[in-house]
């Protein structure tokens, strides 16, 4: 360093000195028109579709008869329907976490410690339920228990059985959300070495004792994270409630319901923002103070392979159980097409091709929209995706961290929120969308868009930035650089967001509900008021067709990735 | 206590599939005394991790028994068993501080409070590590870790202490300082210990018995003298230390002493092994044990490295390469790649294999 340059960081500040960075680093952005341009666009996309439509949201809570106001807020307060709304929500989302960690850490214990016959199986169903429609569980629960359900009526003969409310509704999420803990729990516990249990047996405790001082403890941040994470889910939740949850409302229906049902926009935006602070506070818990304090991540690499537990006494109760629920959730998924074929539920009984006469003739409409929106959405998430996470892990500018923190905290807004937010905000000029297939492509890709973005950060995470430094230094552009050495190594994680972009797409509710229009009809709100008009066939036909579609093309896909070389393990969901 | 343990025809066998298995550890037989130290030493998959574990009960046996004192543990679950083990990865509990950790297994067997406080503190400041007592691991260096959980296993006072490659993730400099250390406690405190390593120096240093294992097979048991010195075969002898192989052919046998002529040059060589005349033999022939300028023989250097306290040559001598360690080359040139270079055998150091 020449004496000149030493006098300047003498005497400047560390704020001017940060400054003086900060100016070097745009001097550096501006130079490059392809980056600047890119960060151009990922600004204003995330700014109009994410942060833009909760603002709108916020802002008209706060009016009314065009005064700023906290009319609606106290609207909610006076009435107690409300209050019971908010607080069949809380209540509902507790004993649905609760439950459905139970049953999770079920198990993930049997999957990561216990020696348990057709393990890759009971796994496999174990997770059905996070890559299926919505519904699939709802319908099968009302063809299961519902007045003229198989078991209620068919077998106990009961006339007035009761699947819609409260405890339906908690069985058919904690069917649905349990998977979520499942995941996040055999994680975790895979994560733990061995030798740290084994110390403990080796210093006299019995399986038991190594159970309740050690495995718990060390899973307990994780079980805790586990909960919060299927409580986020449980609020959030729109189709199932919708579907079974009769009298017992929750606050994302009732978003639904006042803002397009009783077309009360800005009474529906105070309930938004209650949800969302449920929601993001939540979230922001599980991420902030909870992601800080594992300590499965402190026993460092797992060492040797586990030994699986495979005394009787352990291996014969975790069986009974995860084999009874499997055998649950799968009879759930057969119900659907055995339903399809099915004349009229709970009377007769007798075979038809009818519902799919049906669905094939005029009801045709809905699967040909969806299908083409989610294939034309499905390529712009995953390009998105990728280069927002290159951006933010790889690159220097101003707006990296609230591009990091915006696409983060968009995983926990509940999907009722935003389409709310989209009606309220591209419904007048200047832009207006609403009625569009434009903005039901846009919801596609916000809502899928965050996960992707997540697991392209993580993969490049794990390469050596080096490797991209050594293709500029050889004079590649920074287009050149993504395009021949970032994409070919974060091809898993892109495609892996291909296939759950387009899963994701076909099957969402939330927030295309308040977006559909007579002009695009889409297939899983088609099902929905199909099973509201109470003709199970033709919503069981719909559904059967769905899982056949999204089944397919993940299937189609992981076959072309196996031809061109990718390893089926790394295309995840 | 100290206790001694018997192992008797131990073998292990890890079936994979219907077709494929491995025996890790074939018919083994091994008496520790009270109080003694003995490593397993071999390379990786030669069976010595999985006999330590068969000892600490995490493994079960295939065959054959295991004694601690006079008690058969074969059967016995890994808490029932009279062992306590140092892990290679430390293994300590995450969520609980130093003093808790060590305390551990004092508190599962229910011992009063008082005496839990006692004993931990004892072994703190046997340790000295009172300082930590309320640290969580990952506040710790790998070091001071793998002091917590040598802690850990020495204050259960058990009749068998098993160390599982306890240094292999530490750095060099600190390895040695542990190593010392450990061999100093162990002493002090007169356990019986059982160390698996893969690391020669580490055995020499610590051990008062090594065994070496091969494929399951022990290969010999000796002390680090006997290991060294008189291999029993070209195995052993590769695996502990630098070696050469000469040949060589008995000229005249004399009980235990032979003449043997190698390329024109008769040496006097010791063994216990039965020869007769005209027998072929191969001969270890430590690189130390090369006299550099020793006269006997002519060689070309093909290698010339200097390594601080030694220099390391390699010779090219009739076929074969010898490699030489000459320490303190003070007052003389060295020798340059090229050079020719008399060399002669200290014959004392010749180990008929």
């Amino acid at each position: 360093m020449s004496n000149n340059k030493k006098q300047i960081v003498k005497d400047k500040s560390n704020f001017q000195l940060r400054m003086i960075t900060e100016v070097e680093v745009m001097k550096k952005v501006f130079s490059d028109p392809i980056l600047l341009g890119a960060i151009v666009t990922v600004l204003t996309i995330v700014t109009m579709f994410i942060v833009f439509p909760l603002v709108n949201i916020l802002k008209e809570s706060f009016i009314y008869e065009d005064k700023f106001s906290i009319h609606h807020y106290s609207e909610i307060y006076r009435l107690s329907y409300n209050k019971d709304i908010i607080l069949n929500t809380l209540k509902l989302g507790v004993t649905v976490s609760l439950l459905s960690t139970v049953v999770g850490f079920i198990f993930a214990y049997a999957s990561a410690y216990v020696k348990i016959k057709f393990k890759k199986i009971l796994n496999g169903i174990a997770i059905l339920p996070i890559i299926s429609p919505p519904f699939v569980i709802g319908l099968s629960a009302i063809l299961l228990f519902g007045r003229m359900g198989i078991i209620t009526r068919g077998i106990f003969g009961m006339k007035n059985a009761e699947i819609y409310g409260f405890h339906g509704l908690v069985l058919v999420q904690v069917l649905t959300f349990f998977p979520v803990a499942f995941l996040v729990l055999v994680g975790l516990l895979e994560q733990i070495d061995p030798s740290v249990e084994e110390a403990s047996r080796d210093l006299g405790a019995s399986r038991w004792k190594v159970f309740s001082t050690i495995t718990l403890p060390l899973m307990a941040p994780g079980i805790a994270n586990a909960a919060l994470l299927v409580f986020i889910q449980s609020v959030a939740d729109f189709g199932n409630p919708m579907v079974i949850g009769g009298n017992y409302t929750t606050m994302a229906v009732q978003i639904y319901m006042q803002g397009i049902g009783s077309l009360n926009m800005s009474g529906a935006t105070a309930l938004a923002i209650i949800l969302l602070l449920v929601s993001v506070s939540a979230f922001i818990t599980q991420k902030f103070y909870l992601g800080k304090k594992s300590y499965v991540t402190v026993t460092g690499k797992v060492s040797r392979r586990r030994e699986l537990i495979s005394e009787k006494k352990v291996v014969t109760p975790l069986s009974i159980t995860v084999i009874l629920v499997s055998i649950f959730v799968g009879m759930m998924y057969i119900l659907i097409p055995i339903g399809s074929f099915i004349k009229l539920w709970g009377v007769n009984y007798s075979l038809t091709l009818d519902h799919y006469k049906y669905v094939f003739g005029l009801g045709f409409k809905p699967i040909f929209d969806t299908l083409k929106l989610a294939m034309i959405a499905t390529p712009i998430t995953g390009i998105l995706s990728m280069v927002i996470a290159f951006l933010v892990i790889r690159r220097k500018f101003l707006g990296r961290a609230y591009i990091d923190f915006v696409t983060m905290l968009s995983i926990a807004i509940p999907g009722t929120v935003v389409g709310l937010g989209y009606v309220i905000t591209y419904n007048k000029p200047p832009l207006v969308l609403t009625g569009t297939g434009i903005i039901l492509i846009i919801a596609f890709v916000m809502r899928s868009m965050p996960v992707g973005i997540r697991s392209g950060m993580a993969s490049l995470q794990q390469i050596d930035p080096s490797i991209e430094e050594a293709a500029s230094a050889l004079g590649a552009s920074s287009k050149k650089v993504f395009t021949s050495i970032t994409i070919p190594m974060i091809k898993p994680a892109l495609f892996s967001g291909l296939v759950y972009a387009f899963a994701r797409s076909m099957t969402l509710v939330s927030t295309i509900i308040f977006l559909v229009s007579a002009k695009y009809n889409l297939l899983t709100v088609a099902t929905m008021s199909q099973i509201d008009q109470g003709r199970i066939g033709v919503a069981s036909v719909y559904s059967t067709l769905l899982i056949i579609i999204v089944g397919s093309m993940i299937a189609l896909m992981r076959f072309a990735l196996s031809k061109m070389g990718v390893s089926q393990e790394d295309i995840k969901l | 206590m100290k206790k001694g343990i018997s192992i008797k025809n131990l073998t292990k066998v890890f079936v994979i599939n219907q077709k494929n298995k491995v025996v890790a550890v074939d018919d083994v037989t091994l008496e520790v005394k009270p109080g003694e130290f003995v490593t397993l030493l071999g390379p990786s998959g030669c069976g010595k991790t999985t006999l330590l574990r068969m000892i600490a009960g995490f493994e079960t046996l295939t065959a054959g028994d295991i004694y601690i004192g006079e008690e058969n543990i074969g059967a016995q679950t890994p808490d029932k068993r009279d062992t306590a083990m140092v892990f290679q990865n430390y293994a300590l509990f995450p969520h609980m501080n130093v003093f808790d950790n060590i305390a551990y297994g004092l508190k599962i067997r229910k011992l009063p409070k008082t005496e839990i406080k006692q004993r931990v503190q004892k072994i703190l400041d046997l340790m000295k590590m009172n300082d930590f007592a309320h640290r969580v691991p990952a506040q710790m260096s790998g070091g001071q870790q793998q002091r917590v959980s040598l802690a850990r296993a020495l204050v259960m006072e058990p009749g068998v202490l098993l160390f599982d490659e306890p240094l292999s993730n530490l750095d060099a400099k600190l390895r040695i300082h542990m190593r010392d250390e450990i061999r100093k406690i162990q002493k002090e405190v007169g356990i019986t210990s059982i160390y698996v390593t893969h690391d020669q120096s580490e055995a020499m240093g610590l051990s008062d018995k090594i065994v070496i294992m091969k494929d399951g097979v022990i290969q010999q048991i000796g002390t680090p003298r006997e290991i060294y010195q008189k291999p029993i075969n070209a195995f052993v002898a590769g695996f502990i230390g630098k070696t050469n192989v000469v040949e060589g052919k008995i000229m005249s046998t004399n009980n235990s002493n032979y003449e043997v002529d190698i390329q024109g040059i008769t040496h006097m060589v010791k063994s216990d092994n039965k020869l007769s005349v005209g027998d072929k033999v191969s001969m270890m022939l430590r690189p130390e044990s090369i006299i550099v300028e020793g006269e006997q023989y002519d060689g070309i250097v093909t290698k010339s490295m200097f390594m601080g306290e030694n220099h390391e040559y390699e010779v090219k001598w009739n076929d074969q390469i010898l490699q030489i360690s000459e320490s303190n080359p003070f007052g003389r040139d060295i020798y340059e790649i090229g050079d020719t270079m008399k060399i002669g055998f200290d014959e004392k150091a010749l180990h008929i294999l």
